[in-house]
Formats: C-alpha cells, structure tokens, sequence
C-alpha cells in the first residue's frame, strides 16, 4: 500500500518540469526536493489557486536553469485541514522521500505543528499562508519562516488607516478563535496607542461557520458605534454583509475589516460588496507593476483564471525558497540551509522583500484600499502597498515577542 | 438595557432562525420517527438544495414567482435523490444492528463533499439579491429583513400542511402507526416500502427547502452540511425524536437561545446551545415532547452472547501480535508511524465499542475522553513539567474522573438520546479547547509534548504503544469475559430483567462508562506524545465519528471488530489520502460497498462466513 502512495507522489513531482526532463548524468543534477503539505480537501477556496502559483513559480524556475544548476522538484501532500495528518506526512516527506526542507501549510495549527515538527527533527520549513503571529513570535524557532504577513501585520496596517477617521466608538465583531481574538486584541491595543480618544463599546464573537448574522448586527447596532472593525471570513462574511445591508448597519459609519479585499473573500460579495469599507486585500485586476503584469498574464494564460491571494502566496512560497536555497551554495544540511535563508531577498508578484533575520518573517506586504462597486463586483481602490517592515515593532520588542532561541 | 423594540427586532430575528432550523430539522425527525435511521447525510441533503436552488434560480426570473418555482424545483429534485438514496442504500440494511444505517448515511456524507465540488466549484455561491429580496420593513425604528419575515410566516403554514399530512390522510396515520410499532404495520399487509420511500423523499424536500431558504440570507458553500446537521440533530433531539411538534418547539427554544444568547454571552453561544441540550436532556430524557420508547424489544432481538474467542482465532490473534512485535525490522520510518497510529485508533475503537457493543450505549462523542487524555499528558508536561510515565498516567485519569462525572448523566438515558448527550459534552469541550484560547491555546493547540529520549525513536515509540494498546485492549476484552461482562450484555438485552435479578443497573452502567472513558484517555496520550502536539481537532466531532465509523465497519456484535474496524479505516484512510485529491469521495464509497457486502460489519461477516463453511 505504501507502494502505492510513492507511485503517485513521483507522478505529482513528475507534472513538473522537474522529472519530465531528461535525466542529466551529472551527479549534482538530482532535482532539490521540496516537502509541501497543505489542506487541499479542507480549504479547496484557498489551496487549488495556491497550488496553481506554486506550480506556475516551478515551471518558470526549472525552464530557467533551476537554482544553482540543480532543478526544484516538489512533493506535495494533502493534510485534510488536520495538525496531526500534517506532522504525520511531513514525516514521510523527511524520512521515506527525504526531502531538503518543508513548506506550506493554511491553517495556523498545522502551520505550527509543522513548526514544531521541524524544530524537533532539525529540518527547515519555509511556511506560506499560517498568519498565526506565535508561529514566528511567541513559538518561534529558528529553523521555521514565514511568509504571508502575520495577523499583527495586518492589523497594524489597517490601524494606520483607522487612526485617521473621525470616529470614537468602536465595536469589533470576529470569529470566536485564535486568529479572530489575536487580531482584535491588536487592533484594539494598537488603536487605543495611537488615539487615547477612541473607545470599543461592543464586541460580538461568532463561532466559526455559525454566526447569527441577523442577531450580530443588531446587537452591534445597538450600541450606537461610529465605526466597525470587521474580522469575519468566508461564508459568515458574506452572511454578515447582506444581513447589515438589509439592516442599514454599516449606512452613516466606517467600516474597516482585515482581508476582505483578498479575491476569495471580496468576490462572493458580489454585488453587495458594501463601497468605502477600509480593507486588506489584493487589487489583482488593477495592479499594474511589471513584475504584477508578468505574473497575471503567465497565470492566466495557464490557467484561464484570474490569480487570487492564494495564487500569490504559492507563487511567492517557492520564488522565496529558490531565494534562500541559492543562497546556500549547494550545501543542504539544515543549520546552513537555515541561516542562508535569513536575509534572503526575493521578487514577488506585489515586489521586492527578504526574510528578516531577527524572526524569521518576510517583509512581504500587503495592500490596503477601500472596497467599491464596479460592473456588478466588488473591487478595491484607492489602494496602496504596504512592507511588511513598515509596521513591524522595534527590534527590542520583537526579542521579547519571541523568546526562543534564533 | 435593551428597549422594547430592540426586544421585538431580536424576537423576530429568534423567529427566523427558528424557522430555519424548523425546515431541517423537521425532515430529520421524519424520517428518523419512521425508519430510525441517524440521517447524517441530512445537512448534505440541505447543501445539495442550496447548490441545486443556487443553480435553478439564478436562471430563473427574479422575482417571487421564479424564487417559488425555484424553491418547489429544488424540493422535487431533492425528493428524487432522497428516494433514489432510500431505494439504493438504506433498504438494504433496515435488518442491520442499530445505527448501523449511520454509517451508510456518513459514507453518503463524504461522497456528497467531493461531488458538490466537481459538480459547483470550490467557491461559495452567493445568490443575487434582487430588489424584492433586499427589501426590509421597519420595526419600532430599526430594519428587519422582508425576506426574513416570509420566512416566520412560512414556519407555522410548513408546520400545519405536515400536521394534516400525518392527522388527516391516509398515508399520514399509516406513516404515524409505522412510527409507533412497524412490525404490526407490516403484519396489516401495509407495504413498508412505498411508505419508508416516501417518508424519506418527503425529509429530503424539506432539507432542499431549508437550504433554499438559506439562499437569500447567506450562500451556498462547502461547509454547510456538518454546521447545518450539528444543529438539526439538536433541535430533534431536544424536541423529542419523531415528534413534529417538539421539533417546532425547540427550533423556537434554540432559535430564541441563539438570538438572545448573543446579548448576554457574545464569546460563549457555541457551547450555549449544547449545555441547553444536556439540560433538557438530563431533565426529560426523551426530549420536551418526546415519549419515552415503547416495549422493550422482543426477545428474538437478543444479540448472541459473545464468547472468549476460538482456538483457531487465538492463533491467528497471537500471530499478529508476533508479527507487529517484529514490525520495526522490516517497516520503513513513515509505515512504522502508520502502524503507531493504527495500534492507538485500535485502543480508541476497542473503548468504543466496548461501551458500545456489550454495553449497548452508543457515543456520538467518543472523542471528548480521548481529548481530555491527549489534553491532560499536555497539561502535565506543559505546566507541571512531569515526565512521560506521569504524562501517560495522567491521561487515563484525568478522561476516567471526567467520564465517571459526566457518565452519571449519561447512563439514565438509553439509545439515540444517550448518544446525543455524549456530543453535547463532546462538543462543549471542543468549543472550550477551540475558543477558550488563553488557557488552551485555542486551535493553535499545546505544542511541544514530545516523549522522553529513551521513547523518541519511531521504533521505540512504537513498541511502547504497542505494548500499552495491546494490554489496554486485552484488559477491555478480560472485563468482558468476566461476569462483570455478562451483567452488562444482560442489562443491554433486557434492563428490566436485569434489575429483576438484582443487577445494580445504574452503577454497572457508569462503571463501564468510565472505564471506556479511562481507556479511550490513554489512546489521546499516547497520540498526544506521539505527535508531540494537541489540537482542538482531537476532540472534533469528525474525530468521534472516526470512532464510530472504525466501531461500526468492523462490527458491533463482535470482539474483534473495532480492531479489524481501526485497521481498516485507518489503513483506507491514510492510504486514500495520500493517493487521491478525491479521497472523500473513494472512502465514501468504499465505506457504501462495506455496508451493502457486510451488513454485520467486517468481522461479522468474516464470522459468518466461517460458521457457514462449517460442517452443521
């Protein structure tokens, strides 16, 4: 049985370029193998763009020459959405196909369970998605990265933007669980830094997939806010949104809310994309940097789709591994493979960034706007990009933030 | 405080929500009062008519009259695929042991997910609003949905043409003499066929029309089916299985419960509902209007007494044992993590069935024990520091003190109820290790809870959880040969012979309670160790059902089953999952095969192979 699964595992590797290339008889030619676990079945919104943009980052890397010579093979799993799976196929991944490092990962859990799993075996994994901000601050370890801006980046972004309303009441309404509660608890303290004034009157905690979004809104109604900080996702956003429509809640007050300007999120809005919400996101129809443009228009042409954030991330995760591995002159054994990473530059779609040494998060950004109506869709403008540097607290607070070593 | 008409505004919005939870869960409780079948595939019914509605109405006209052709397409589409479900599937194994059935209707579950998928995409379809649709009307001031106040308004005219359905036709009373003694139905001459087909169609057109109505509201979106048949399976146990009314009372209860509760407990409504339905349950335990059931069972049911196992099965039994000893020699690293895993979801299947099986109390939160033993060997290397042997120690203790706690609840209740009180605490303890973050890390779990040196190995590890599940399981199999065993199968057959006879029901009953609880702690300590990390999801209800899954594919009626059960959906599990993108829809599948070749589980029908082969 376990025949099996090898069998399909060299298939998955053998759609890249990777192996479909005839074999070269220089010994160092062996592909560089890269571990991607990520939850497929459990999260397909997300995952199948971002497996489109690491494939697509692949093929372009490998027609190049791959890195240092040597070609990039990835062998990717699926985690169905659960820690345990993960830490059990990353084992695999180590052990039986003996991989170079590991990447990947959506859900903060299995992102950090992955952590913790490179930690114990000494092996390096290059984290995409994960926004958790104890994946690289409070469990941060040195032989993990990340690369998505974390929950407090994101927060710290849209502070900057809600400092500048006018508005002194404030209630919050987030998904009742680690991300939802991490990013209000910054969001509130960063705010209430930067506007002593400001004061969150209301706060509604839905559980995940099971708001009662009629109920919500009017309780946040009824405290008479002047502005709402949004958390919420998915299909408990959308219900949200046309339950405040219908319910006037977000007429006469400012709304600003944390990755609503991201594809997966702002398109099943639709027309009731609610215009002037201050939001995260990623503007792809209107971006139009050269490295932004070449990128859309590579996705699109193989795939027929537009890219979503998810497509970026995957895009990013192995341009930004290809990074750090050429940085490491051909010598793999983790401590070397681990500190050439740190301060390792990269290009993305959305631009220039590296992996800060101090712990192990990218610089990479994120853009902030407002949401508007165009043609029936939601879409985002008045945009601007973010570094992720930006924000980020003073080296002296991040050492606290992070105790670990590294 | 609130004024009178925020009051209003939120009776209304309990209203709706009831209403909601009304047209679900009314076909659940149907059909279950008919056939007593656990339809967990009712929320992919309601999903399938949310995609289905999305479909048909969007091509639709927008107003009133394409939204209700829509609605009444989507219902008669939903009608078909019930029957076509009823005749395909669930015909086949009516005779099958007790819930039985649920285990057909979960391998529908799995199909469905991946299905949807294929057939609509992986984004969440909204549907467009058109104007009539947006449009509110004002209450004391504040906005209420029009479309929401429809909804109320279609709650008690739903509930009124199914009250005359069951009173004032024909097939209605035949339907309510089914529910009450389906034997005598069928010794009338009445054909049961027709009747469980049509009963099973009606339940799924009302699932399509629930998901319909979500439609405007909300969207069509993958995850609906497990958020949507959590919440049906509450309101018709509370309500009181089978009964029509008490599911329209306690859609209203919860309805109020959600709408209210977010007022008064913003971060707790989650574990707010489940602790209202342990409530109801602990005070009516057949529900608010539920009767409690009927003659016990006749004696013909008796399930045949499970014996110590035969010479030849022994053999065989000793022969794995040996080989999974030398395991480590010949198995690479990652097949050696697989073994590990199999020999802990063995001991959790073995806890499992042995309250299950001869205990005859089925759980649908089997998971909760097994959490508390992973979340306790966490605690204990996390706060106190201990070391493996007091982190293993404390895990069978922490989930034997729980159980035995909550287990005094639990044993006054009998079948589907007794099994819904289980996740009612399953669930509650899930949402305190999901959303009570700063105690238990929330979903980003306990990290770091890796064995002592000596254990780190995979080779160790695995000798060392073989050596713990194996007695584990052999102590659960010894219990069951003493005469501890035989009271508990005797009160299982027939509680008031047993009592006759001077078996202390009630505390028998706890004791095996607890001891399933002790030994499915010690599985979650050893997965705790072994993955040197807990998470919520140990205690998920997709983590019970595994149990029940493993319990019920291998067979209730024997001793064997759980392990061949745990072997075999492990085994499917992690082979599917690395081999296929659809694994779900292979399993579900596979699991469908199994019901329909082994109506008795695996080792059943292996057994009953063997006694056929058999000279007389």
């Amino acid at each position: 049985m376990i025949e099996i699964s090898l069998s399909r595992r060299a298939l998955l590797a053998a759609g890249t370029a990777a192996l479909a290339a005839p074999r070269l008889a220089r010994a160092d030619a062996a592909p560089i193998r890269i571990g991607e676990i990520n939850s497929y079945s459990a999260v397909p919104a997300f995952t199948l763009p971002y497996r489109n943009g690491w494939q697509l980052a692949l093929e372009q890397i490998n027609a190049a020459g791959g890195v240092n010579g040597r070609k990039l093979a990835v062998i990717s799993d699926n985690d169905a959405g659960k820690p345990q799976d993960a830490v059990r196929l990353a084992g695999e991944l180590v052990e039986s196909d003996r991989v170079d490092l590991l990447a990947g990962g959506f859900l903060s859990n299995v992102g950090l369970a992955l952590s913790d799993f490179s930690a114990q075996k000494r092996v390096l994994y290059v984290a995409g998605e994960p926004l958790t901000d104890a994946l690289v601050w409070q469990n941060g370890q040195k032989f993990c990265y990340r690369l998505r801006p974390s929950t407090f980046v994101q927060a710290a972004i849209l502070v900057e933007e809600a400092a500048k309303l006018p508005a002194k009441r404030w209630v919050t309404v987030a998904p009742n669980y680690e991300y939802g509660q991490s990013a209000v608890k910054w969001f509130s303290d960063l705010l209430k830094a930067k506007r002593p004034d400001v004061e969150f009157v209301a706060a509604q905690w839905p559980a995940l997939g099971h708001i009662d979004a009629g109920a919500v809104a009017e309780a946040l109604a009824s405290a008479k806010p002047e502005a709402i900080y949004n958390v919420t996702f998915g299909p408990d956003l959308t219900n949200f949104v046309r339950q405040g429509n219908t319910r006037g809640l977000f007429e006469g007050r400012s709304v600003v809310s944390l990755l609503t300007g991201e594809p997966e999120y702002l398109d099943p809005l639709g027309d009731e994309t609610p215009p002037g919400w201050i939001v995260t996101g990623y503007p792809w129809a209107s971006l139009e940097t050269p490295a932004h443009v070449a990128f859309r228009t590579a996705y699109q042409k193989k795939f027929n789709d537009y890219p979503r954030m998810g497509s970026v991330v995957g895009y990013s995760l192995i341009q930004a591994i290809a990074a750090g591995l050429g940085r490491a002159n051909g010598d793999f054994a983790s401590d070397k493979l681990v500190s050439a990473f740190a301060g390792a530059e990269f290009e993305t779609p959305f631009g220039h960034a590296l992996f800060r040494a101090i712990d192990h998060q990218s610089t990479l950004g994120t853009f902030v706007g407002k949401t508007a109506l165009k043609d029936g869709k939601g879409v985002m403008v008045d945009w601007r990009y973010v570094d992720g540097a930006s924000v980020m607290p003073p080296d002296a607070e991040v050492h606290k933030l992070r105790p670990g070593a590294g | 405080m609130p004024g009178a008409d925020q009051i209003l505004v939120a009776l209304l919005t309990g209203l709706a929500d009831a209403a909601a939870l009304f047209f679900v869960a009314s076909g659940l409780t149907v059909i279950f009062g008919v056939t007593r079948v656990v339809n967990f595939a009712h929320g992919s019914l309601t999903m399938l008519g949310a995609y289905c509605g999305w479909s048909l109405i969007s091509r639709l006209p927008p107003t009133p009259l394409g939204f209700t052709l829509g609605a009444l397409a989507t219902m008669l589409v939903l009608a078909v695929i019930g029957a076509m479900m009823e005749i395909g599937l669930l015909r086949r194994v009516y005779r099958a042991p007790e819930l039985f059935q649920l285990l057909a209707t979960f391998g529908v579950v799995l199909m469905a997910e991946d299905i949807v998928q294929a057939l609509w995409g992986v984004e969440d379809l909204a549907l467009r609003r058109p104007p009539w649709l947006r449009a509110f009307v004002l209450v004391g001031g504040a906005r209420f949905p029009r479309f929401d106040l429809f909804v109320i308004v279609l709650f008690p005219l739903i509930f009124l043409f199914l009250w005359l359905l069951f009173t004032r036709t024909r097939w209605g009373r035949l339907v309510r003499a089914a529910t009450e003694d389906r034997d005598m139905v069928a010794a009338l001459g009445v054909d049961q066929r027709l009747l469980f087909t049509s009963v099973f169609a009606l339940g799924a057109a009302l699932a399509g029309l629930g998901g319909v109505l979500a439609l405007p509201d909300a969207s069509a979106n993958l995850g609906m089916d497990l958020t949507t048949v959590t919440d049906a399976f509450v309101v018709v146990v509370v309500g009181g299985l089978g009964s029509l009314s008490g599911a329209a009372l306690a859609s209203l209860l919860i309805g109020f419960l959600q709408a209210f509760g977010i007022m008064l407990v913003p971060k707790a409504t989650l574990a707010l509902v489940f602790v209202v339905m342990a409530v109801v349950l602990v005070l009516r335990p057949n529900g608010l209007l539920g009767r409690p059931p009927g003659r016990e069972r006749a004696s013909g049911e008796t399930q045949a007494v499970v014996r110590p196992a035969p010479r030849a099965l022994g053999l065989l039994g000793l022969g794995t044992l040996i080989l999974a000893l030398l395991a480590p020699f010949f198995l690479g690293p990652y097949a050696l993590a697989i073994a590990t895993e199999m020999l802990i979801a063995m001991l959790f299947a073995a806890s499992l069935h042995f309250m299950m099986g001869p205990g005859g109390m089925a759980s649908f939160g089997h998971a909760a024990w097994f959490g508390i033993g992973a979340y306790a060997s966490a605690f204990a290397v996390r706060l106190l520091a201990a070391p493996m042997p007091l982190g293993l120690l404390v895990a069978p203790v922490a989930a034997a003190v729980m159980a035995a706690l909550f287990g005094s609840f639990v044993v006054r209740l009998s079948g589907v109820y007794l099994a819904m009180l289980t996740l009612a605490f399953a669930e509650i303890a899930w949402a305190i290790a999901f959303q009570w973050v700063n105690v238990t890390g929330g979903d980003n779990g306990i990290l770091g809870v890796w064995p002592a040196s000596a254990f780190a190995g995979p080779r160790a590890f695995y000798w060392l959880t073989l050596l713990l599940t194996t007695l584990g399981t052999l102590w659960l199999r010894r219990i069951l040969a003493a005469p501890f065993g035989y009271a508990l199968r005797g009160v299982r057959d027939s509680r008031r012979r047993a009592e006759a006879i001077g078996v202390a029901v009630m505390p028998l009953q706890l004791t095996a309670f607890t001891l399933a609880g002790a030994a499915a702690g010690l599985a979650g300590g050893l997965y705790a160790y072994g993955k040197g990390s807990v998470f919520p999801t140990y205690i998920s209800l997709g983590h019970s059902v595994d149990a029940l899954l493993m319990v019920l594919l291998g067979g209730v009626g024997t001793i064997s089953g759980p392990i061949v059960g745990a072997l075999a959906y492990t085994g499917l599990y992690d082979v599917l999952l690395s081999v296929t993108g659809l694994w779900r829809l292979v399993l579900g599948a596979a699991i469908i095969l199994l019901v329909l070749v082994f109506p008795e589980g695996i080792a059943g029908g292996v057994f009953r192979l063997w006694q056929r082969m058999r000279p007389a």
